[in-house]
């Protein structure tokens, strides 16, 4: 008994040491836990921070006089006259409607830089489509130059660089003041394809080529994924090859997905002549990459059907097959749906394997089909973020927000289908 | 016809196969007093009949358009006079995009040589036999395989073991396309691999310590003068992995722990999803952020401290590829910890031991080979990892342990290696390809090893 | 299988293949009266280890223990025996704070070791579990050496000053489970390469290296072979010298053999408490009776 009492107060005269060693251990998860939400809270942050202005347009609304001596142009349905035609000029005069001082061949230069380039070919448009618009005077909305458009959106971001003139300045400041230029939403990044210009570049091209692209992985990596996985949990006899096709499935789903772009470079192009660039590829190359991931979570599915279901089945003289198709896959579709949607939104963010079978290429065109050229969301904002210009950085943060809205709408799909369909055996 | 439209037309005759085998099949049930007298349900005729009907015809159809391509190259080559044959295969796809240009009426006749254009009509006319030939051939075969199956509906023959025996062998083909993948990925990387090392000695790839790839452009002296020594590329990488595994291993690990000993169950099931978020971060926006954010602000900070780096440090890659695998390794070291017997726990906790020491001299020994499969895993992420360090590492090859300076990994290479236009042949854009299999090798180990241990931990405890 | 294990699956075959007696059974236990706290025979003691009184356990909404007090004495054996699912295993947590680390278990009432206050929110539960020892169900060596197994207690208390004190304790509690004649060659062995009975005979010379005063034992021979559980409980016997035991176990000849006191828990409630031999021959409950007639299991 004393000793069991002397042991005692040793025990109560150690605990106090103890027990700050257990809030220092507990501290340290808790900062561990903070740095890692801090990350991701600073990540989001700085991505929104960065790219909420990429959803906004800067435009100059301009009454355009259409006048056929300024453009030097008399007949608009002559090619040869539009070809020669000088298309800037109205903008240039309806300008200086705005600044009468602004004289000389400088000022002019100067002030047909605020709109952007793709301003002439509108007026063109315009008129080659409605000849009969000439010597009328229109009200036009132009997209504003890039450098226009970084003065208005970034003139107290240090991380932009202006550069527009001291005079040029003080016209956008003017203009702003009369609401000729305005900010807007941004419905160019939503309807075209690339461009070298940040101001009508946007994602509708990556999107629709992102949507081919999967439409392609989907079609395959789904259903041989769930037909891998129903013979490996239920035909597949014990054996060396059973055992062989498991570790390879194992293995690759931890190949890193730049040797799926060598693969799809060295087969699907150099071996059977595909072309580059194009969905078809892209979608083959990330079906291969996603099949594993389909495969694990289905038989997590199947494996999840209780064997007691399988046996009522095949107490009635169910064959093995009528058993799987008809009781075992319809009760693990949740699973497998889930499954097959994460994969998908995993092969939906890939880009590097899409680097080496040429979906980097720089394309105007919005594609339409699963054999045109094309680039994909992720591989846009790759592109984007590499450029020099920097308009376009805000453009690479507004495509990953859109991407991640995308990808956040998946896996919230994925938590919803499990949450709706899955039963608890 | 183009293969994207005699998919469809495939799809309606196995339609309509089934549907005249299931009209078939109850009429010939039907004198015999309905369809119990068959063998098998009017579907299983009806559906081995749509089988017979599409599978050969796809087969068939896949073996061409997968080589009709090549095979009509070649022939188009072949067809080139004697004295303009293309010496090497990289003059050889020269011709044949030029030819192909011409033929697509990208490139206008006239400007180029007449055989160039004689060549162009060849093709065009070889893509048009091939197309219509392709379509009589699947259609025919489709056709016969239905007739074959309509002519079988017979009361006597069991046609569900036959659909089901197919069925089982499509499923294990399915299953097979994992090792294809495998056997595709280790031959897409060898045979260019040999070829590099016949331009470059091996001992040179694996010892050299310079790497410069884009000085062997030089004219006739390819290889000779480039330098492919990947120790500076092995550095790199392995300068990157470390600081992101530095990064994530006492993060991850320290949460997990956190999460599973501590942690509420209402904190646990915020915490978590939210971890897990991180894992489903696209890499290019980890490296849009490692490249415009992390870095300058590195770059800022060590000039604040009077240090000098690169705007492209392997600091702010490796920081940011360690957020990236945080979840990763949390969420294994989650699974290990947790599959350490209650047992276990509660024999310490009996004993008086704190919550703490209870995990540090019990549960953490326990779980180390599952934690330690668990970094393998994710070291051989990190190591495999492009996005992030294609954007915020650099080109620059140098044999540094600076975390501050630039350096460059393998991926990095292979995908700049591959990017754009490529020669073929050169040695620039094969050791690409060596690069790959050195990468394959590695990681494949990696896995192996990591995959072995945790499975053996995981034996112990069930 | 041992014998237990026999005879518990026996009892759950029975419930499970011939529900038609089962619920006649069902019938028959809310005839008899179970009155709630009131418990018969000798709960109480002088000058008691254990002072518990009118203690409730809950899992969220359910309440598993209803009502229960009882006095342990020192250096008593004391079992515990019921049906399956009747709580003995849970009160018996309750004795060190176990259930702590379940979320949802809540404890009422008064549980006092010593006089002092076992759930009292200024208690340590470190030092409370230094003085009440528990040996689990399973047996659950950690996978170190036997040596490490048995001086972990001693480490993180701090019982030892230098590595020959520590020797000595370990050698003394190996001694004292009877099983150091069988490892002393090889002590830095894993434990985990044990049979089952060593593993547990471990288990205990563990649980006595920190010297507790009182050992908790969650049925510690139901996975173990009949020489082995007789092996255990002579140690049992031999132990009751310096500690106060508590005992939970499935098997009625165990309870027999190695306490002086035993106590029939039913459902939540404790019917009967009282000398073992009294509770075996004539019970004064009809459900005690009906138990150890083996009327339901």
């Amino acid at each position: 008994m004393t000793d069991q009492r002397s042991q005692a107060e040793i025990v109560r005269q150690s605990l106090k040491r103890r027990y700050r060693k257990e809030r220092r251990f507990r501290l340290y998860g808790i900062v561990a836990i903070f740095i890692a939400l801090a990350s991701l809270f600073i990540l989001f942050a700085d991505i929104i921070g960065k790219g909420h202005t990429g959803f906004v347009k800067t435009t100059i609304t301009l009454d355009v006089t259409l006048d056929s001596e300024t453009m030097y142009l008399d007949d608009p349905t002559d090619q040869d006259q539009i070809a020669m035609a000088d298309f800037v000029a109205p903008i240039i005069a309806a300008l200086q409607d705005h600044f009468p001082d602004a004289e000389g061949r400088a000022a002019r230069r100067e002030l047909g830089r605020l709109v952007g380039s793709y301003a002439a070919s509108d007026i063109r448009d315009l008129i080659e489509a409605n000849p009969d618009l000439l010597n009328t005077t229109q009200t036009m909305e132009f997209l504003a130059h890039d450098t226009v458009s970084v003065y208005v959106k970034h003139a107290d971001d240090p991380s932009y660089s202006i550069r527009l003139s001291e005079q040029q300045q003080a016209w956008v400041d003017e203009l702003l003041e009369k609401d000729v230029i305005d900010t807007s939403f941004n419905d160019v990044l939503f309807s075209r394809g690339d461009s070298r210009e940040p101001g009508n570049a946007g994602i509708l091209g990556a999107i629709v080529g992102s949507l081919f692209t999967m439409l392609v992985t989907l079609a395959i990596s789904f259903p041989v994924g769930i037909a891998a996985a129903i013979y490996l949990e239920e035909f597949a006899p014990q054996n060396k090859i059973t055992d062989f096709i498991e570790v390879n499935i194992n293995n690759l789903a931890a190949v890193p997905s730049i040797i799926f772009g060598l693969l799809g470079l060295a087969v699907f192009i150099g071996l059977f002549g595909m072309p580059r660039s194009v969905p078809v590829v892209g979608g083959l190359v990330l079906a291969l990459m996603t099949l594993p991931t389909i495969i694990i979570s289905s038989r997590a599915a199947i494996k999840s059907v209780p064997p007691s279901i399988r046996e009522a089945a095949e107490g009635i003289g169910a064959s093995k097959m009528q058993v799987v198709l008809h009781h075992v896959v319809p009760l693990a579709m949740p699973g497998m749906l889930t499954g097959s949607i994460i994969g998908m939104a995993q092969a939906l963010g890939e880009t590097a394997p899409l680097l080496l079978i040429g979906m980097v290429a720089f394309i105007v065109d919005v594609p339409d089909g699963f054999f045109s050229s094309a680039t994909v969301l992720p591989v846009q904002i790759y592109l984007w973020a590499s450029s020099s210009e920097q308009g376009f950085v805000e453009l690479a943060s507004a495509g990953i927000m859109v991407l991640l809205a995308f990808m956040i709408s998946m896996n919230a799909l994925a938590i919803w289908l499990r949450k709706r369909l899955e039963r608890r055996w | 016809m183009q293969t994207a439209n005699l998919l469809p037309l495939i799809l309606v005759l196995a339609v309509a196969a089934y549907g005249l085998a299931f009209m078939r099949s109850r009429a010939v049930a039907a004198p015999l007093g309905g369809i119990r007298n068959l063998k098998a349900l009017p579907f299983y005729y009806a559906a081995r009949a749509a089988l017979w009907c599409a599978i050969p015809a796809l087969i068939v159809l896949a073996a061409w358009a997968g080589f009709e391509g090549k095979v009509i190259q070649g022939m188009v080559i072949s067809s080139l006079p004697q004295d303009v044959w293309p010496e090497s295969p990289g003059q050889a796809s020269l011709v044949l995009s030029q030819i192909s240009n011409v033929a697509a009426g990208k490139l206008n006749p006239e400007f180029v040589p007449e055989h160039i254009a004689g060549a162009a009509g060849l093709l065009e006319n070889l893509r048009a036999q091939s197309g219509t030939f392709k379509t009589i051939l699947v259609l025919l075969i489709a056709a016969l395989g239905a007739a074959f199956a309509w002519t079988r509906v017979a009361p006597h023959i069991n046609a569900r073991e036959s659909v089901e025996r197919t069925l089982r062998r499509i499923f294990f083909v399915c299953a097979a396309v994992a090792v294809l993948t495998t056997v595709g990925i280790v031959f897409s990387v060898i045979f260019e691999t040999v070829r590099f090392f016949g331009k470059v000695p091996i001992t040179e790839f694996l010892f050299g310590t310079s790497w410069s790839p884009q000085t062997a452009l030089r004219a006739d002296q390819v290889g000779a003068e480039g330098a492919f020594g990947i120790i500076p590329l092995f550095t790199g990488t392995l300068l990157i992995s470390a600081i992101a595994l530095l990064v994530a291993v006492p993060i991850g690990l320290l949460s997990a722990i956190y999460l599973s000993e501590y942690a509420s169950k209402r904190v646990r099931s915020t915490v978590k999803p939210l971890l897990e978020m991180l894992a489903g971060v696209p890499t290019v926006v980890y490296g849009f952020f490692a490249a415009l954010t992390v870095a300058p602000f590195i770059r800022d900070m060590a000039e604040l401290v009077g240090l000098e780096a690169s705007s492209q440090s392997a600091l702010a890659a490796g920081l940011v590829m360690g957020i990236m695998i945080i979840p990763f390794v949390s969420s294994l070291s989650d699974d290990v910890i947790n599959a350490v017997p209650q047992t276990l726990r509660d024999g310490s906790l009996a004993l008086g031991a704190t919550q703490s020491e209870t995990m540090k001299n019990v549960i953490f020994p326990a779980a180390l080979p599952g934690i330690i499969g668990g970094i393998l895993l994710a070291a051989s992420r990190a190591i495999g990892e492009t996005m992030i360090v294609v954007m915020a590492a650099g080109l620059a090859a140098n044999l540094t342990a600076n975390p501050l300076d630039s350096v460059t990994t393998v991926t990095v290479q292979i995908a700049t290696l591959l990017v754009g236009d490529q020669e073929f042949d050169s040695a620039k854009t094969l050791s690409a390809f060596a690069l790959g299999m050195m990468l394959f090798i590695v990681t494949l180990l990696l896995n192996v090893v990591a995959l072995k241990i945790v499975r053996k931990y995981r034996e112990q405890y069930d | 299988m041992s014998v237990n294990e026999t005879i518990s699956s026996a009892a759950e075959q029975r419930e499970a293949s011939v529900p038609v007696q089962d619920v006649a059974v069902e019938k028959k236990r809310e005839d008899m009266p179970v009155q709630e706290g009131k418990t018969v025979g000798l709960p109480y003691a002088d000058d008691p280890k254990f002072k518990l009184r009118n203690v409730e356990v809950f899992y969220g909404d359910d309440r598993a223990i209803k009502d229960i007090s009882l006095d342990i004495a020192r250096n008593e054996v004391i079992s515990f025996i019921g049906p399956s699912g009747c709580g003995k295993s849970t009160f018996l947590r309750c004795l060190n704070r176990m259930n702590d680390s379940i979320d949802i278990c809540r404890v009422k009432g008064q549980l006092m070791l010593d006089d002092e206050d076992i759930y009292h929110s200024k208690r340590d539960v470190v030092e409370l579990r230094a003085r009440v020892g528990m040996v689990f169900q399973k047996p659950n060596p950690f996978p170190k050496s036997i040596y490490d197994n048995v001086a972990y207690g001693p480490r993180i208390h701090g019982l030892a000053n230098r590595k020959s004190d520590l020797d000595e304790i370990v050698e003394n509690s190996l001694r004292k489970a009877g099983l150091w004649d069988e490892v002393k060659d090889r002590l830095d062995a894993t434990a985990t390469g044990m049979s089952g009975g060593q593993q547990q005979r471990l288990c205990i010379a563990r649980a006595i290296a920190v010297s507790p005063e009182v050992i908790l034992m969650d049925e510690p021979c139901s996975a173990l072979d009949p020489i082995a559980t007789a092996k255990v409980e002579e140690l049992i016997s031999e132990m009751s010298e310096s500690y106060t035991i508590v005992i939970v176990t499935h098997s009625m000849q165990q309870a027999a053999r190695v306490s002086h006191r035993t106590a029939y828990f039913h459902l939540g409630h404790l019917v009967e408490v009282n000398e073992t031999s009294k509770v075996f021959t004539s019970p004064e409950h009809e459900l005690t009776e009906s138990y150890i007639t083996g009327r339901f299991g």
